[in-house]
């Protein structure tokens, strides 16, 4: 269950952070699919935060720093390079950034039926696996015993 | 009776019990289940909570943001009022658990390979640490006892072990496992489909496994054998009391030196007394010496049964480099059980390859949608920005992973002590490892990624992804810490699990594990475990002596 506390980050966050994750996962014509920045994807985003809100909002306060103020003021072009270097210097801030946007993108239903997959849970219909090809393990089946017989209990 | 804090009994007392068992992990339900039939009276106190089929991730739309929640593997991170802290930051290998009815069996992949013959005399055959003092012929029957009562998917006859017969048909091999059987035979080299506690038939009145592929953070369908649907069920029909939210902060001794019952927290947050007569501690390899050192006394400095000074030492918790690649056709994914298949090729010792004992290559699916996304963004392998859309579409549901399982070796610095600072939410004071990967596994595991590498591509991938330098998977084996042993001056427990030093307090989780071999634990610690409740009940006219 997502994390349903209101969001405690300020207007100020909450555009920079838009602006964000619409650079990290634009939208995309040729892939069918919305952005992160889409107001239903953004909005659970936003609600889902929970362990990563601290680092979330660690990452904001490096991009504004970076930016000079507002991030979501800047230009198409500087705040796209602003944010691509932000997002390269890695690290548990960037990684926490990542999985709260990328968490909730995937598992969209518009973002599942363009990648083909039915938006549903797992359970419980769950999934058919084909069984493979069992004929490759007869390489296998013939070899000698591999295994150290050390206390002579081996029959 | 003297206590940590040196103060008299705390108030209120149970009534007293025969057995006490403190967690209700792999081992401690096992235990339970076989001393049921001895009709004593048998409780198991349990940190945590039971958990119901509904709660588990896959019932939800949010199933891949819940393993980084409140199913994330890391106590630290998941942080439940069940959780207790642990200070790893001194250590490349994280520790991985859940605290509940079921213990790590709850999260865990279910991959279910025994120790092997040669595991349990690594003195002998090749000249380091020490052998153990049972063997894998003693074990045999209680492995038996241990898969009928789990269920065990498999197929007999894998040449790397001794004969044993799985209870239920392989999981299916699946594209994913096609394609590395096609890459193995290509390089010659053994593999097998893997025993799995997993379902694949209706098992003993368990639904069978339907692919919801998410193994690790529980099974909605109850497929997976944990031991909150497999032993425990059966060891409370047969009169076992299990109370939960009861989190014990010491074991208490009495004038005699034996142990003579625990200060636990009741659900309510109480302080309380329990009696026992004997104590059968079932913690885990942390959570077990985080006990006994927290129940240091007057009579104990050190804490308890360590006179030896081996408790929290030798911890030993399996360096598992992750190797992965991406195919240009869509595999399995997440759409099945994880572990698909083992090779034992690199298993026993061969001293021309630098390194004494060996590994254990694991054979992986993949993962699901969001999950593929953040491990391989964090990973580097997924740009942000324009190209994210075609770059996934490479990925999703075309990766293959091979992880490689390594033995590491029992060492006095890799340890478990207690954090001078860190507590859990009833002011215990919680454990710190500390832990560094030795020389001889570092060979190994450079080994292992070298042979990974020749196996993914002998696979068809286009792109090979190594681990990033110092990150190690995590697989939460934690193992070695009150370790068995003839030798009271060098060991904790004795050749049945019964410490040196209290005559009725025994321990039965991975902490007694004199080496770790290259395989995952469970099934062993279990095996383990019943052959010490064989032990106690076979010995009760003189267990004490
Ligand atoms: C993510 C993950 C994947 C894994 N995958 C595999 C796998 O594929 N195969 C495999 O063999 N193993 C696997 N494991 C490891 C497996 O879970 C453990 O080996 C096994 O559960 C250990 O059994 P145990 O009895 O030693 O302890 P545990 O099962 O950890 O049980 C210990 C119990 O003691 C309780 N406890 C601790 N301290 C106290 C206290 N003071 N008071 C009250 N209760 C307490 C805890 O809450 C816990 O329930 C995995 C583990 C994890 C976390
Ligand atoms: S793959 Fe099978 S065992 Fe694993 S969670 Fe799904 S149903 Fe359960």
């Amino acid at each position: 269950m997502p994390d349903q506390a209101v969001s405690d980050l300020t207007p100020g966050e909450l555009r920079d952070l838009r602006r964000l994750a619409a650079i990290m996962v634009p939208a995309s014509t040729e892939h069918r699919v919305p952005g992160a920045d889409d107001e239903a994807i953004f909005a659970d985003i936003v609600r889902s935060l929970g362990r990563d809100r601290e680092a979330v909002r660690k990452a904001l306060a490096l991009l504004r720093e970076m930016a000079g103020g507002d991030f979501s003021r800047l230009d198409a072009a500087t705040a796209e390079t602003t944010a691509m270097e932000m997002l390269a210097r890695g690290g548990s801030t960037v990684t926490a950034l990542g999985r709260a946007v990328l968490q909730c993108y995937y598992r969209d239903d518009r973002v599942f039926i363009a990648l083909g997959l039915e938006p549903r849970a797992p359970f419980p219909k769950g999934h058919q696996v084909e069984q493979g090809d069992w004929t490759l393990l007869d390489a296998v089946r013939g070899r000698p015993r591999m295994w150290r017989d050390v206390d002579g209990g081996g029959r | 009776m003297t206590t940590a804090s040196g103060t008299s009994a705390p108030r209120p007392t149970d009534e007293i019990v025969d057995v006490l068992i403190i967690g209700s992990g792999a081992s401690g339900a096992a235990v339970a289940w076989s001393l049921a039939d001895t009709r004593m009276k048998i409780l198991c106190l349990e940190q945590g909570d039971w958990i119901k089929p509904t709660e588990f991730p896959t019932n939800g739309r949010d199933w891949e943001a819940r393993r980084y929640a409140d199913f994330d593997i890391s106590p630290n991170r998941r942080a439940r009022a069940t959780d207790y802290p642990v200070n790893d930051d001194n250590s490349p290998m994280k520790v991985a658990n859940f605290n509940g009815v079921g213990g790590g069996t709850v999260l865990y992949t279910a991959h279910f390979p025994r120790m092997h013959p040669s595991d349990f005399r690594v003195k002998t055959l090749d000249g380091v640490a020490d052998d153990w003092p049972v063997d894998y012929w003693t074990l045999e029957p209680y492995f038996a006892e241990n898969d009928r009562v789990m269920g065990v998917a498999g197929l007999a006859g894998d040449p790397s072990y001794p004969l044993h017969q799985p209870t239920m048909p392989p999981v299916p091999l699946g594209r994913t496992g096609t394609r590395y059987a096609q890459a193995m035979n290509k390089l010659g080299w053994h593999w097998w489909p893997s025993d799995i506690a997993v379902a694949t038939t209706e098992y003993d009145g368990r639904a069978k496994c339907i692919n919801l592929g998410h193994c690790t953070p529980g099974c909605a369908q109850g497929a997976k054998a944990s031991v909150d649907i497999t032993y425990w069920p059966q060891a409370l029909r047969a009169g076992v009391e299990l109370r939960t939210r009861c989190r014990v902060r010491e074991i208490t001794t009495n004038e005699h030196g034996m142990a003579s019952g625990v200060v636990y927290y009741d659900p309510s947050g109480v302080e309380r007394f329990q009696p026992a007569e004997m104590v059968i501690v079932a913690a885990n390899g942390i959570g077990t010496p985080r006990l006994l050192l927290n129940s240091a006394s007057a009579q104990h400095p050190n804490g308890l049964a360590n006179s030896s000074g081996q408790v929290g030492r030798n911890l030993m918790v399996h360096p598992w480099p992750q190797i992965y690649g991406y195919i240009d056709e869509e595999v399995d994914g997440d759409r099945a059980p994880m572990t698909v298949m083992w090779s034992k090729e690199f298993y026993e010792t061969d001293p021309s390859r630098g390194f004494v004992r060996g590994y254990t290559l694991q054979f992986a699916r993949g993962t699901g949608p969001a999950n593929e996304a953040i491990t391989s963004m964090a990973a580097g392998r997924l740009p942000w920005g324009r190209d994210h859309h075609r770059a996934y579409r490479t990925m999703l549901y075309r990766s293959l992973r091979v992880g490689v399982a390594c033995e590491d070796l029992p060492e006095a610095h890799n340890r478990v002590t207690i954090d001078p600072i860190l507590k859990d939410s009833h002011g215990i004071p919680a454990p710190r490892i500390d832990y560094t990967v030795s020389e001889n596994t570092q060979r190994m595991m450079d080994h292992g990624i070298a042979r990974s590498v020749e196996i993914l591509k002998a696979a068809g991938c286009h792109t090979i992804h190594l681990p990033p330098p110092g990150v190690l998977n995590s697989p939460g084996h934690l193992l070695g810490t009150a370790r068995m042993g003839h030798d009271p001056d060098h060991s904790v427990v004795n050749g049945w699990g019964r410490s040196h030093d209290v005559k009725n307090l025994f321990i039965v989780d991975g902490s007694i594990w004199v080496t770790s071999g290259g395989v995952n634990p469970t099934s062993t610690i279990q095996a383990l475990a019943l052959y010490i409740a064989d032990n106690i009940k076979q010995r009760l006219a003189n267990l004490f002596d």
